[in-house]
């Protein structure tokens, strides 16, 4: 009898202890984000550390995200045309394509690609300070690290993601453009007009405000992984492994409450 | 001994989740001297050693540091008030993207913003030659031995002029001849700069090289404290047990 309760209660416990951890590491997330909001705003301001962490981050992940834009544009251009084709739609393909960029493309797909760089990248480096006791060490020396290591990270990421997110826009259209007007032979004049005539700053606006949020995730939570790493080279790797899993389904989900934010609040 | 001590620890009981680690311990860190933790691997004596300068903070008991409850010190508080320690980690922790220079100028850098680079530089060098390692600024940590990166951490630990220097296994690792060099520099520290020392060890001969006090952690507990003779002469089973394997050979 005790066995089969046993198998009943398994699949509720597994359930139970999936729930309790994800909303335990959410609070710890969000208590590593008032500390450092805390930080932030207390002296010393440590510019040159965020300079060198932009760099990594924005600089770092520059190829990448051109890369993932111009393709997603040219893709997605292709697919839109056709489709449209089918119901002689084509002169919407521009605005089609750049409003699904500026509005969901580019800051999530962005997002996904700094998550895996650079977020996985902070994972690993404060894992192994943390391994390495060098974490200890700045406390030692009366050096909060939430301050020396997690605010310039994650005002880095919150600075840079709309940048970055900015040029994925604009590569994302530039291969529209192209497969537009030079594969599919939809008329310039038509590609470009009906982008000014459906297209609007809110949509842009949003965008880089989501990206600046996703940016915020992922610092955080690579910063917390990282932090909190422990088992040596191993533990390091699973921090980093684990930060790259927890921001790409982070992202997917806070990317659907902000858009009913943004659409609450006429961004939409 | 009448004067207040350097630090006092009550009744300090630690768990990790459902794991006692600590049970009860209570020790005194006279001003100026040197004490050793002695005990076996997974006695307890890191944790102890990172509840002295509040990285770790008790289940229950009292850390009292030159008559201040460190339970008592806001966060903030309790980074400011670090700046009375020193540590040298067991892996001298060094911060490996810096150079040996900077990881010494590091501190200089964080608190004292009254001095200029060259006073900087002036204080970095002195401080590594005062460990025979001078002129080894623009090296970085990973060109150094084990002894020469304990060396850096001691000087990075001192550069404050701290009151109050721990040293967490300071000779794990090193072959005797440096593990004597670490204990002279231990007792250099002591003697010239008049610090407190906190010597965390499993290394018996390191131990009685240096200290004026030896505790022995065994299972959370202080099972054996007094000046070395002392805890030589301790009838505890788990105590006479371990000296034994050293004062055998020796």
């Amino acid at each position: 009898m005790s066995a089969v309760m046993g198998w009943v209660r398994m699949p509720f416990e597994r359930i139970g202890t999936s729930v309790i951890g994800f909303f335990t590491e959410a609070g710890e997330v969000a208590i590593l984000a008032g500390q450092a909001a805390m930080w932030a705003v207390r002296p010393p301001y440590r510019i040159k550390n965020l300079f060198a962490q932009a760099d990594f981050v924005g600089v770092g992940s520059l190829f990448i995200v051109l890369l993932t834009g111009l393709f997603t544009g040219l893709v997605f251009a292709l697919q839109s045309s056709f489709a449209f084709a089918k119901f002689n739609a084509e002169s919407l393909v521009g605005a089609t394509v750049v409003i699904a960029l500026c509005r969901e493309l580019a800051p999530v797909l962005t997002g996904l690609m700094v998550a895996g760089r650079a977020g996985s990248a902070i994972a690993t480096e404060l894992g192994t300070m943390r391994v390495t006791e060098q974490i200890d060490a700045l406390e030692a020396l009366a050096v909060s690290p939430v301050q020396y290591l997690v605010v310039p990270r994650v005002l880095a990421l919150i600075f840079t993601m709309p940048l970055l997110c900015m040029l994925f826009d604009y590569l994302g259209f530039l291969g529209a453009f192209i497969v537009s007007v030079y594969q599919a032979g939809i008329n310039e004049g038509t590609f470009m007009g009906r982008i000014h005539r459906l297209v609007t700053l809110s949509d842009l606006v949003g965008g880089l405000f989501k990206a600046s949020v996703f940016g915020a995730v992922i610092g955080l939570v690579g910063c917390h992984k990282g932090m909190r790493a422990s088992g040596g080279s191993k533990g390091v790797g699973m921090a980093a492994t684990s930060t790259v899993v927890t921001c790409s389904v982070s992202i997917l989900i806070v990317d659907y409450f902000l858009t009913t934010f943004l659409i609450m609040i006429g961004f939409g | 001994m009448s004067e207040e001590p350097a630090i006092r620890v009550v009744d300090l009981y630690k768990s990790f989740g459902e794991k006692p680690v600590l049970k009860g311990v209570n020790i005194d860190f006279p001003k100026g001297t040197t004490t050793v933790i002695l005990g076996g691997s997974g006695s307890g004596k890191s944790v102890l050693m990172k509840h002295l300068i509040g990285l770790l903070k008790p289940t229950s008991g009292k850390i009292i540091v030159e008559g201040q409850d460190l339970s008592e010190l806001s966060n903030s508080a309790l980074n400011t008030f670090r700046m009375r320690f020193g540590m040298v980690f067991q892996w001298a922790a060094l911060f490996d993207s810096m150079t040996v220079g900077e990881n010494v100028a590091f501190p200089l850098h964080e608190h004292r913003k009254d001095m200029t680079e060259a006073q900087i530089a002036q204080a970095v060098h002195d401080k590594l030659s005062m460990f025979g390692i001078g002129g080894t600024e623009k090296m970085f940590p990973a060109d150094l031995s084990g002894g020469m990166r304990k060396r850096v951490g001691l000087a990075r630990a001192i550069v404050l002029g701290p009151r109050i220097v721990l040293y967490d296994e300071p000779t794990t690792g090193l072959d005797p001849i440096t593990t004597n060099y670490v204990d002279e520099m231990i007792l250099q520290a002591k003697t010239s700069l008049g610090v407190t020392s906190v010597v965390i060890s499993h290394d018996i001969g390191s131990a009685f090289n240096v200290a004026d006090y030896i505790a022995f952690l065994y299972d959370g507990e202080i099972v054996a404290y007094g000046p070395p003779e002392t805890v030589r002469a301790s009838k505890h089973e788990f105590v006479a047990k371990f000296l034994s394997t050293w004062f055998k050979k020796n």
